[in-house]
């Protein structure tokens, strides 16, 4: 059954070696993009029925025994960030077969998002803490390429502060893994958990711990380390960029979630509470970032930010209720942002234009598409029955729980920002009448329907998420005890070598 | 650029040394110091030199295939070396050792496919880099 842990790196590593060597038929690209996505997507269920079953699965690489080896570990949370990651992939893949220039197609954009998907699997799977470098480093030099492919003026200028911000994470984070190394003589997170509480330096561990939140935090984009995000997310194709918001910066708060639920979590007064400052901060300032924006895409892009603000707040309050909070919410604002950037596409088929103030009519034109950005937004926003709704309950409940007034206040007031600014995209965008007379492009046939069915499958799963809140809560609560008790990660990666 | 009449005589005399070079390099490598990225510079460094006796397009037709294929097919090979063990029922890139010695290169076995895999990437990720570069 482990061998399953490695299929998700196999499956778009061999995707994106055989559409390397078809480079010059584009045709066979694209089915090889799709083919490579659908399988990760379809080894990702695997392995989350498998890991729901039996528990935490682990795989020794090489057949070296852990601590000594690479370890791949899935437990709920990781696989059900794989699954997700293969959804996406497959998503994305199926609007950019419409929506994708063909001179991008034809300079390697399926090998790329494919190497990315890989990167991200990795990232998610990996029990190391130096191999969880290298993923991020595989995925950040795909989307680096992905981010100035086409070579406009507009990307380079953003992929410069994107390229330069995320070069200083990676080397912040390849310093605090040479120091926990000759710290603690170890990397696997599993006995790094084991090794750390032994060690009796708590303001050293805790040190660290700030150092890895500062390289981490630069990847997920917290206040007040952001800033590269809605300056480079909005200038590659809308493929690119919905790919970007969906998994990149969750990437980020994946591992700053992992680290601390296993590593650093001697100090919790210190380390938790700073999360939960820059929780309320970077959600304050992402909201009002958006509501200050006119351009659909750069609105959502600080809407990510603000978003990640509640992400840090469940992990910051530490509760079992919390983590299983984070975990939907991770899951819900993946599926419900990328719909919303999806739409804003379609948006932008139409009517060829992101900026709000030449936008409009849509409801009147098109009540599909409205309905469409309707119900992610209102999710977004959180509410009742969708999936927004559920993950900002359990937050608040957990928030009020523990105590956190003021923290969970501020969650709440963010709320009702998020709902201002998607009401401006739906006054400006859908409900004023268009001033600028230029026609609308219509639709038709296939292309209609791959610009529609991705949007249509994450539109309805964000309404699926709401319906069946009970039993992903459930899971979520599963996961999020594996992360507060970290014995069966523990024992499942180490075995007998404690 | 003038062409050096020394250069371009000596590099065809070297061409073939290099290469064989690389081999040893490439072989060599699993227990002593060597192995698939040494050996894969030195073969990029075979072919750069080519291209400055000659040039780029000449060079290109001497390796006979695309950078770019080079990079795919090492890719592959790397992972089906470590899909040999998954076969086998081992976990991952477990190394799976013949049990006959060859002559000269010994015992082979999944690690030296992984090398072989390592080598031809990085021939073509070099390659690609300095043909391109030389190009512009």
């Amino acid at each position: 059954m482990h061998h399953l842990l490695v299929l998700p790196i196999l499956v778009p590593l061999i995707a994106a070696g055989a559409a390397l060597l078809a480079w010059r038929q584009r045709r066979m690209q694209r089915w090889l993009g799709l083919a490579g996505a659908a399988g990760l997507l379809a080894v990702a269920v695997m392995l989350l029925v498998s890991v729901a079953n039996n528990g935490i699965l682990a795989l020794q690489i090489g057949d070296w025994p852990a601590p000594f080896g690479i370890t791949l570990v899935a437990d709920l949370f990781s696989a059900v960030m794989v699954t997700v990651t293969g959804l996406m992939g497959a998503v994305v893949m199926v609007y950019s077969l419409v929506s994708m220039d063909p001179a991008r197609e034809s300079f390697g954009y399926y090998p790329l998002l494919l190497i990315l998907l890989m990167g991200v699997s990795g990232a998610f799977l990996t029990g190391d803490l130096f191999n969880l470098y290298v993923w991020f480093e595989v995925l950040l030099i795909a989307s680096f390429v992905l981010l100035v492919l086409g070579g406009e003026r507009a990307q380079l200028a953003g992929a410069i502060k994107y390229f330069t911000l995320n070069l200083i994470a990676s080397a912040l984070f390849l310093s605090a893994v040479g120091i926990l190394y000759s710290v603690a003589g170890t990397l696997n997170l599993a006995d790094l958990a084991v090794q750390l509480p032994r060690l009796g330096q708590p303001g050293l561990i805790t040190v660290l711990a700030m150092l890895f939140l500062v390289a981490f935090g630069i990847k997920a984009a917290i206040f007040p380390l952001f800033f590269w995000l809605p300056d480079s997310y909005h200038t590659p194709p809308l493929p690119v960029t919905t790919i970007f918001a969906a998994l990149l910066t969750k990437v980020g708060v994946y591992a700053l979630v992992r680290t601390f639920t296993l590593l650093f979590t001697q100090d919790i007064a210190y380390t938790h509470t700073l999360l939960l400052v820059l929780a309320g901060l970077t959600m304050v300032t992402g909201v009002l970032g958006a509501v200050a924006q006119m351009e659909m895409r750069r609105l959502l892009s600080f809407h990510i930010i603000s978003q990640i603000g509640y992400l840090l707040l469940g992990l910051g309050l530490y509760t079992p209720l919390a983590l299983a909070a984070t975990l939907v919410f991770m899951v819900h604002v993946i599926i419900t942002k990328s719909a919303l950037f999806l739409v804003s596409g379609i948006v932008h088929r139409l009517q060829g234009t992101y900026h709000l103030k030449q936008l409009g009519g849509l409801y009147q034109s098109h009540l599909g598409v409205a309905l469409l950005f309707l119900l992610p937004a209102l999710s977004l926003a959180g509410l009742p029955p969708l999936s927004g709704f559920w993950a900002k309950f359990a937050l608040v409940r957990a928030g009020l729980e523990a105590g956190q007034y003021a923290i969970t206040a501020v969650g709440l007031g963010v709320s009702v920002l998020t709902l201002f600014s998607m009401t401006k995209i739906w006054t400006e965008a859908f409900w004023k009448p268009r001033t600028v007379q230029e026609p609308v492009r219509v639709l038709q046939g296939r292309e209609r329907l791959l610009y529609f069915l991705p949007a249509l499958t994450l539109v309805g799963l964000t309404v699926l998420l709401g319906v069946l809140a009970e039993p992903i809560f459930t899971l979520a609560t599963a996961a999020a005890q594996q992360l507060i008790d970290p014995s069966a990660y523990i024992q499942t990666v180490l075995g007998g070598a404690l | 650029m003038s062409k050096s009449a020394i250069l371009s005589i000596a590099v065809r005399y070297l061409l073939p040394l290099q290469l064989l070079f690389a081999l040893f390099v490439l072989v060599r490598g699993h227990n002593e110091p060597g192995g698939g990225f040494i050996a894969g510079l030195v073969v990029a460094a075979a072919f750069a030199l080519y291209a400055i006796a000659h040039d780029v397009r000449q060079a290109r037709a001497v390796l006979r295939f695309s950078p770019r294929r080079f990079i795919a097919v090492g890719l592959l090979l790397a992972a089906a070396s470590g899909l040999v063990a998954l076969l086998a029922g081992k976990p991952f890139m477990t190394g799976l050792w013949s049990t006959v010695e060859l002559p000269v290169i010994g015992k082979v076995g999944t690690p030296l496919m992984f090398d072989i895999g390592v080598f031809l990437v990085v021939i073509g990720v070099a390659l690609m880099m300095i043909f391109t570069l030389m190009e512009e």
